[in-house]
């Protein structure tokens, strides 16, 4: 048997990418990093701002997401996402445009402990893609 | 009688009417194909959204302490409605629909003693409800400027939705629009949102159990917002579609409503044409008769 599974990353405009060879993804998962691979037991977890790796025979790719929901059933990975970005697409300018929006709403007095914990996530994540 | 002039004035501007109405069929054609895509491409997000929720609710274990906006307030006092319209008139009936069906849904709840309150989106709707129910409108919403329906727009109806209920300004909230059918039928939805009606989709709960991480309570209370968003996002994408669909049917009739026009016409004018020809004859032949 072959150690692949399918994974599919939609947001609210389209189907944003559809795979059916891939043996690994690595997802930031709200109470950490979670490695997912074939015959994981069904999980629902939400994600925080990081990166998701996906290792595949057809090549590896990471996207750059800001939130989102991940569902494994039956061998199907299901990610909703509002906001994903390739990382590979992403430039220098991009990425600072993210990052200066971010450290703007961190500097805002009124924000939740939890929306602060996110925006703090997204901070730290982009600055770790160059 | 008409004179032949005015006549002619007339059929010409029959038909340049025509020339316009032809056109915006077109430009509607355009647009229905693009919205019909994107209502499509939509749809994935918004149902595994919900099959998400729906598997979520039925694992929750302490039904007492689920989020509010998945069971409700307890009371259902105050309604708000979101009615979704378009920003531009000239599509038929497809306005009109939607208020009809909002109406008919205040007036059930005015007589049942509840309170009211109002959110439209789109400036037509809330050109014909600002009349009867003015004091009941507490905020208007327009994308004039966005070109296509996208999500960054509904998750700002969304937030506004959420603070609203955060604030308990509201019990029960409703949106309303137009579902895609095909380019003749769309069909006015009255949706509940607030709390979520589970029943409207009752299949698909699958036995399964999942792990959740963390527990489904947190999960919980961090999807239902967002499934208030990516609700309004497909009835706002549905709702495009149905103008752009309805706008169509409309431009259409109006450019065969034209083009019989100018036929009646044509006959009026070239009648009154060979009878102002047999009345000079007859008046020559008559006169050379006389002599």
């Amino acid at each position: 048997m072959s150690e692949e599974f399918k994974i599919e990353i939609v947001n609210p405009e389209k189907s944003f990418l559809v795979k059916d060879d891939v043996s690994e993804v690595v997802v930031p998962a709200y109470e950490g990093e979670m490695g997912i691979l074939k015959d994981h037991i069904s999980i629902i977890s939400f994600l925080k701002p990081g990166i998701i790796k996906i290792l595949s025979k057809s090549g590896n790719e990471s996207y750059y997401i800001e939130d989102g929901i991940v569902e494994f059933k039956n061998n199907n990975l299901s990610i909703l996402t509002s906001s994903i970005f390739n990382i590979a697409d992403m430039d220098k300018s991009k990425q600072q445009d993210l990052l200066k929006q971010a450290e703007e709403e961190s500097g805002k007095e009124e924000i939740s402990d939890q929306s602060r914990y996110i925006i703090d996530q997204k901070i730290e994540v982009l600055k770790t893609i160059n | 009688m008409a004179s032949l002039d005015d006549l002619k004035k007339r059929i010409a501007s029959v038909k340049s009417t025509q020339k316009i109405t032809k056109a915006m069929k077109m430009v509607a054609a355009a647009k229905l194909r693009k919205a019909q895509e994107s209502a499509e491409k939509g749809r994935p997000y918004s149902e595994k959204m919900n099959n998400v929720i729906l598997n979520l609710s039925s694992g929750i274990s302490d039904k007492e302490n689920a989020p509010k906006l998945l069971s409700g307030t307890g009371n259902d006092k105050v309604h708000l409605c979101v009615v979704m319209t378009s920003d531009r008139g000239l599509c038929g009936g497809f306005n009109s629909n939607i208020i009809k069906k909002a109406k008919s849904y205040f007036s059930k709840i005015l007589s049942n003693g509840k309170e009211l309150k109002i959110i439209t989106v789109g400036s037509k709707g809330n050109d014909q409800l600002k009349r009867i129910y003015g004091d009941k409108i507490i905020e208007n919403i327009s994308f004039k400027e966005s070109k296509n329906a996208n999500y960054f727009d509904a998750d700002k109806v969304g937030k506004i939705v959420i603070d609203k209920f955060e604030s308990s300004e509201f019990d029960i909230c409703t949106i309303f629009y137009n579902q895609f059918k095909n380019v003749i039928t769309q069909i006015p939805q009255a949706q509940q949102i607030v709390p979520l009606n589970s029943e409207d989709s009752e299949d698909n709960t699958s036995e399964e159990s999942y792990e959740f991480e963390p527990d489904e309570d947190e999960i919980l209370s961090n999807l239902l917002p967002k499934n208030i968003s990516t609700q309004i996002f497909k009835a706002m994408l549905e709702n495009s579609a149905s103008e752009q669909g309805s706008r169509m049917s409309a431009m259409d009739n109006a450019t065969r409503n034209a083009g019989e026009m100018v036929d009646k016409l044509t006959i009026q004018y070239n009648r009154s044409r060979q009878a102002a020809i047999t009345k000079e004859l007859i008046e020559i032949i008559s006169g050379a008769e006389s002599l």
